[in-house]
């Protein structure tokens, strides 16, 4: 066979091996990868997302440190029984400004893309902190430390700007306020200005009613914990999107 | 071709001493403006570890320097050996940790109120379970392939390893990214990309080493004495450049602060999920497949002393393994928001895969044509052979899982981990222990192990408990799945979710007590090797040691 004779070329040249290696795996990944980044219907036209305010976003922080995604997918697939179990499919659009992704590979335990809202927040205090005490037969580690560690904040903004830079849409104003905005959301009753101002400015930004929770959400009023940014965050998974203005058979939205 | 100049001998041993040292030294410096200025405690930690490390290894590099007296350390009439015997002994270290941290997390799973601390973040099975995929993948799979990429090399170029010191700069650096990667986990410093954890500080060091180490591999071909590159470089060669490109592009990311661990990934939801899938994938294509690929292609002939089996057949599996793997990515995101025909070119490329993953099975295993009885008589070769049949099981099994249908029940269970394990702990893990079982041998001039008979106990113990932990898993996977979608009379789910939790504990049970087995395994090879090291036993005879200009060549080009 002629074709394997010419294969000798490439064994005597290592750098012709080299790019022919370079050339032959560079092009799936290229067809694959690319258009998701300029099709427009990659993404689907939908109504109420937002950037994370500051205490979520420190809150999804604590989610991928202590490695939640290695147990808990954050990815509702589109088979009955996983809609009837967490609620809607999970849409591309509800982790558009995700950096990273948290869809998960493993469901040890139940996938948490619509946990916000499902439960209270002293349920999730107590589960967080000694997961058998709601859930007897559960196999999580606990987390109580996470109620005791005060949530370091100083550099909220260089996160806000970091984000910025990757594409999520912060605003000057909302990188400005960011730490007002923190502690506001985490501080019920104590600055009504700052609550009101918070509000406002992620309303705007998801133009919907009710995305933004004000909560003491770890029950410690004294000061804002790794707890209250966590439970802030599991609060609002997956509660952003307006599904009742949703249209799945749109010709946009079908993929 | 062949007869390009030697580096190592034009620049003198000086040189690549000093180029090696002046960026260790740049690089010390540059952290330790780090440690000094870092904005998280994190950050501080590692940048003092890495400062540290870095200042010790000028030292070592020093004093060794310095006893020199004038001799050439790096003499081209003599192969590079030491080195690989270092990473022998670290892939040996790497292995049993990997291993360890991997029961820890299966016993935690199994009996959650044993590792019971509410108040020690780093004992969780969220921050150990990193550990463990990167002390087995990367620790131990990484330091096997470092330690024979350079032996093969050689060997089948007929030359030193090039580059004087760098070499040496590639395994150390190596080994320094494993312990800021590992160390970061249990501090939670991690980006939570499975198997790109490490953070962007991390990321930028191994770049360096890749790079350092493409090129110890490329030099040491240019200076080659055979005309032809023989295959198992070619696969070497695939690992080597593809994983520079997956690690390059997986991991761009947007520090928060240069003195900071934190960073953000730049891409994000579906962009993000299916760039990291196409790297996972492929660290499984590229790292634990072509490398692996790499041992079976060299120590296989070696060991049983026969050709490879088909010429031809190597040059079409290895264009279309490398070729169709990289489109392989989306299977691992079946039925999520990834737009549908990127699903569906995953799935399809998934089983066409099948395909070259058997060409080289079969090229590996027919390998032993008029020497089959060495698959009663040694158990080295046993295991290599063994570890080929798991690869084709698991490879089989993979295109069978990237169907949509089956996908819909297999994902998100215990049947992905039954996959991974058989796959690592048959194929990698097996393919691993041959060839250190070779290696030691040959290295330290022994005509034989300590003992056959360790062995023979290291082959029936792992693969016992291979077999109890994947049949757990299958088992375990297979019921949660279709827990999880059965329902009742009423239409209504039957089962909540703790059930199914609770309902795999037994098979937890079996998969930690396979754990084990496995383990008990490693250990006495570790021991059998230390020994074989020591010529202990029916190690006690030595060979004569060989050089380029004396050596027979290895294996003839492949064709």
């Amino acid at each position: 066979m002629s074709i394997m004779d010419k294969h000798g070329k490439l064994e005597r040249h290592s750098l012709l091996l080299t790019v022919g290696i370079l050339v032959v795996v560079s092009i799936g990944g290229l067809v694959e990868i690319a258009p998701l980044f300029y099709l427009e219907n990659t993404i689907e036209k939908v109504q109420g997302m937002r950037p994370y305010t500051p205490l979520e976003l420190k809150g999804r922080n604590v989610y991928i440190r202590e490695g939640c995604y290695t147990c808990h997918s954050q990815m509702v697939r589109p088979l009955r029984d996983e809609v009837e179990r967490y609620g809607h499919y999970s849409l591309a659009a509800e982790s558009m400004y995700d950096h990273p992704f948290q869809w998960g590979s493993k469901r040890t335990g139940p996938d948490l893309a619509r946990v916000g809202g499902k439960y209270s927040d002293e349920w999730h205090l107590d589960h967080l902190k000694d997961p058998k005490s709601v859930v007897p037969d559960s196999i999580m580690p606990p987390y109580a430390f996470l109620a005791k560690k005060k949530l370091k904040y100083d550099d909220i903004e260089d996160h806000l700007k970091a984000l910025r830079l990757a594409g999520v849409p912060y605003t000057d104003d909302m990188i400005a306020n960011a730490k007002a905005d923190l502690v506001a959301q985490a501080s019920p009753n104590a600055d009504f200005d700052a609550e009101d101002a918070l509000v406002a400015r992620y309303t705007e930004a998801s133009g919907r009613e009710g995305t933004v929770k004000i909560s003491d959400f770890d029950h410690n009023p004294k000061e804002i914990t790794e707890m209250d940014a966590l439970i802030a965050y599991l609060q609002m998974t997956g509660t952003l999107v307006d599904f009742s203005t949703y249209e799945a058979n749109d010709i946009s939205n079908r993929r | 071709m062949s007869t390009r100049a030697d580096t190592s001998r034009g620049s003198g041993p000086g040189f690549s001493i000093g180029t090696v040292s002046a960026l260790t030294g740049l690089v010390g410096l540059g952290v330790l403006i780090i440690a000094g200025n870092a904005a998280d405690p994190m950050m501080a930690a590692h940048a003092w570890i890495f400062f540290l490390l870095t200042v010790a290894g000028l030292m070592i590099t020093g004093f060794w320097a310095g006893s020199l007296n004038g001799k050439n350390p790096f003499n081209p009439a003599f192969y590079e050996d030491t080195i690989v015997k270092f990473g022998v002994a670290a892939s040996m270290f790497w292995g049993i940790a990997g291993f360890l941290v991997g029961l820890i997390i299966a016993l935690q799973l199994t009996f959650p109120g044993l590792f019971y601390f509410p108040e020690l973040g780093w004992t969780n099975f969220g921050r150990l379970r990193p550990l463990h995929t990167s002390a087995v993948i990367f620790a131990f799979g990484g330091n096997v392939l470092i330690a024979t990429s350079f032996y093969v090399v050689q060997r089948t170029c007929r030359t030193r390893l090039a580059g004087g010191m760098w070499p040496w700069f590639v395994f150390w650096g190596y080994n320094l990214f494993i312990v800021v990667a590992g160390t970061g986990y249990l501090l939670g410093v991690t980006q939570s990309k499975e198997y790109a954890e490490p953070e962007w500080y991390a990321d930028l060091w191994l770049t360096i080493v890749w790079v350092a180490y493409l090129m110890v591999f490329l030099g040491t071909l240019w200076k080659r004495k055979e005309p032809h590159i023989y295959v198992a470089n070619w696969f070497y060669l695939s690992f080597i450049v593809t994983i520079a490109m997956l690690h390059i592009v997986n991991n761009l990311a947007i520090p928060v602060s240069l003195t900071g661990s934190k960073s953000y990934s730049l891409f994000s939801g579906v962009q993000d999920a299916l760039t990291q899938w196409w790297y996972g994938h492929n660290a499984v294509g590229f790292f634990l497949t072509t490398g692996f690929l790499a041992i079976m292609y060299y120590f296989i002939p070696k060991q049983v002393n026969r050709p490879v089996y088909s010429y031809r057949l190597s040059i079409v599996h290895f264009w279309s393994l490398i070729f169709i793997y990289i489109w392989a990515g989306p299977h691992h995101l079946h039925y999520t928001a990834l737009p549908q025909w990127a699903q569906t070119l995953g799935m399809v490329f998934s089983v066409m895969l099948w395909m070259p993953s058997w060409g080289g099975m079969i090229n590996g295993v027919m390998t032993l044509s008029g020497a089959w009885d060495k698959l009663r008589t040694d158990p080295v070769v046993r295991m290599m052979i063994v570890a080929l049949a798991f690869y084709g099981m698991s490879t089989f099994e993979g295109p069978l899982m990237s169907v949509r249908a089956v996908n819909a029940l297999s994902h998100y269970t215990e049947w992905g981990i039954a996959h991974v394990h058989s796959g690592s702990m048959g194929w990698v893990g097996f393919i691993s222990f041959g060839a250190l079982y070779c290696l030691t041998p040959w290295l330290w001039k022994r005509k034989a192990l300590y003992s056959k008979a360790l062995v023979e106990w290291h082959f029936w113990l792992a693969t016992l408990g291979i077999l109890f932990y994947i049949v757990a898993m299958y088992v375990a996977g297979i019921t949660e799945g279709l827990m999880w979608r059965a329902y009742n009379e009423f239409g209504f789910l039957q089962y909540a979710f703790i059930e199914t939790v609770k309902a795999k504990h037994i098979m937890y049970i079996v998969r930690a007590a396979g754990g084990s087995l496995f383990l008990i395994g490693a250990l006495l090879m570790a021991y059998n090797l230390v020994r074989t090291a020591m010529g202990h036993g029916e190690a006690r005879d030595t060979l004569a040691p060989d050089a380029p200009k004396t050596a027979t060549p290895a294996l003839q080009p492949a064709e």
